[in-house]
């Protein structure tokens, strides 16, 4: 394909990636940071199982989060696109669009898929806090509330950010399915132009900005991650 | 000011059960420094850490400056916590946030305004001496600062109780003296009752006005500093002040004498060699300064069996001075020699013919 007509292909997809990964990281966010957090403290030994007892509904929540979380992880990405095809219809009827096509579109599945992804990164960092700082708060009078802002996921802050870098770049790999429900983005490029059409330049031309693309966000996360970091 | 009643804790896991508080009633005057000593196991972590619940007793109660936390409600608690300072072993401050931010830390949780987190955090760290060092990081502080900066965030709230669960052993020895120096002056400015646990006596004689020793998570002894000095089969006074000394190699009576403040100036042993005309030989002595208050202990030999010294001995009582006869009513229990201070065979030592003659 010559560069004329690439160009505009090219600037379109990038828009369409980052369009996609943004409102996927979002979201993500918003619900796997909670799930993370929560993990921690309804497992043996975290706060509100010591608050509410081991025998309480709290280990069961445990339980049935550790378990969505494993589904959720064990689905190779393409099948769970499809399979969810229906909900993202139903969710983006929400949106007053319903309709499982489209970059749009994309972003259920893709949150999906990240939210078991970013929730165990959050787990595994929240738990590294020092237990000896939850209870210096804990004797200040904090509540559960407070133990996770000021000491949990303030702590856990570079370490969540690392998480938050790997789990971006993941979506983006994930991103490159997104034709399968004819949604765009540079994976899609590269895949319909550059593989299926035997195009060595688009192919090549789109891998590199892809390239690019995560080294930039590997980048960024990892000076952010620095920068909170007192330690 | 703390007391604790009937203080239990069992840990249990899957098929044992570990008994880490065992029945332990204590009892914290208002405005002492009180010192709680064992080795590790004993359960001295646990009893401080069950005096704000951050334990819950399996049994007993805890009452703080009146109130019997035990009873209270969770939100109760949260709120009586804020009156109760508390500084750790390992500091446990915050790494994301500097010297200042951590010491507002108390005062965010218990909704104080930011004008006045400003000013009472400056007044802290004036305090504890580190206004200098209020952007810091704790990652970019000695032991000792950290320390003080722990000190700063539990004297946030204007506590009545600090509770210091082995403050200074991750410190040197000077710096040890210097956080508890600090400690001693806070408690006199601010009327401050302070409870400690640690496995170091250094730390309990440099400090503390009363003392309990711990084991197996029992209190096996307990009191003020002064008295047990006198308790003759005190563990505590004996590992505090040590003599050292074995009665071997000596005919004649050994007699333990024990003397606080105003008497240490008395010159008893040559009034004593004048007076009954009896030989003195001095095997040890030694004279230390416990809870602000000379101290001294010697150990003399007097010629002669005991029968034949009843009467200097009943001098020495009538000085009032603490004097325990060794062998006298425990010849058949081994006496200690220089290194038992350590070992169970300690605790037989010279319990004595009468406490008061």
């Amino acid at each position: 394909m010559p560069w004329d007509e690439l160009r505009p292909l090219l600037w379109t997809a990038t828009q369409e990636t980052f369009s996609m990964v943004g409102w996927t990281m979002l979201f993500t966010v918003a619900v796997g940071l909670p799930i993370g957090v929560l993990l921690v403290l309804t497992d043996k030994g975290g706060l509100l199982n010591a608050r509410f007892g081991a025998a309480s509904p709290v280990t069961a929540l445990n339980r049935v989060l550790g378990l969505v979380v494993n589904v959720g992880r064990s689905f190779p990405f393409l099948i769970l696109l499809v399979a969810l095809i229906p909900f993202t219809r139903w969710v983006m009827g929400l949106f007053g669009q319903a309709t499982a096509i489209g970059t749009d579109a994309m972003v259920v599945p893709l949150t999906v898929a990240a939210i078991p992804f970013f929730a165990r990164l959050v787990e595994t960092s929240v738990r590294e806090v020092d237990r000896g700082l939850v209870e210096a708060a804990q004797a200040m009078g904090a509540s559960v509330p407070t133990v996770v802002r000021k000491v949990l996921v303030r702590e856990a802050l570079p370490s969540l950010v690392a998480g938050l870098t790997t789990t971006t770049i993941a979506v983006i790999g994930y991103s490159a399915m997104a034709g399968v429900i004819g949604a765009g983005g540079l994976g899609d490029l590269a895949i319909r132009y550059g593989y299926k059409n035997f195009d060595d330049r688009t192919m090549t031309v789109t891998v590199v900005l892809l390239i690019v693309i995560v080294q930039a966000v590997q980048f960024t996360g990892g000076f952010v991650s620095r920068r909170l970091n007192h330690r | 000011m703390i007391r604790t009643t009937a203080l239990t804790k069992v840990f249990r896991s899957r098929d044992r059960e570990v008994t880490a508080l065992d029945h332990v009633d204590l009892h914290v005057a208002e405005g002492e420094i009180f010192g709680v000593l064992g080795r590790s196991g004993a359960g001295k972590s646990t009893l401080i850490r069950t005096v704000n619940l951050l334990e819950r007793p399996t049994s007993g109660t805890v009452e703080v400056a009146g109130r019997e936390l035990t009873a209270l409600s969770a939100g109760r608690l949260r709120a009586e916590r804020r009156r109760i300072g508390m500084i750790f072993q390992h500091f446990n401050l915050l790494s994301s946030r500097d010297v200042a931010g951590n010491v507002a830390v108390p005062l965010e949780i218990a909704g104080v305004g930011r004008a006045e987190r400003t000013r009472k955090v400056g007044e802290l760290l004036d305090l504890v001496g580190l206004s200098a060092h209020a952007k810091a990081y704790p990652a970019q502080l000695s032991g000792g600062q950290k320390q003080r900066v722990g000190i700063a965030r539990a004297l946030a709230n204007d506590p009545r109780v600090l509770l210091c669960d082995e403050a200074t052993s991750a410190l040197d020895p000077e710096t040890t003296r210097s956080i508890l120096d600090l400690l001693r002056d806070l408690r006199s400015s601010l009327g401050l009752t302070i409870l400690l646990i640690t496995h170091e006596m250094d730390v309990v004689k440099t400090v503390c006005d009363s003392a309990a020793l711990m084991e197996a998570g029992r209190v096996v002894e307990s009191g003020s500093l002064t008295d047990l000095l006198t308790r003759p089969d005190s563990r505590l006074a004996r590992d505090m002040f040590p003599l050292g000394l074995s009665a071997d190699g000596t005919g004649g009576t050994v007699v333990d004498i024990t003397f606080r403040g105003a008497e240490t100036a008395q010159p008893f042993v040559s009034t004593l060699a004048r007076t009954y005309n009896v030989d003195v030989n001095i095997l040890g002595a030694a004279v230390e300064t416990v809870a602000g208050r000379q101290v001294g202990r010697m150990r003399i030999a007097l010629d002669g069996t005991f029968e034949q010294n009843v009467v200097p001995i009943g001098y020495l009582r009538e000085q009032g001075l603490q004097v325990d006869v060794l062998g006298q009513d425990t010849a058949a229990r081994p006496f200690p020699g220089p290194t038992a201070s350590d070992s169970d065979s300690a605790s037989a030592v010279s319990a004595t013919a009468g406490k008061d003659a």
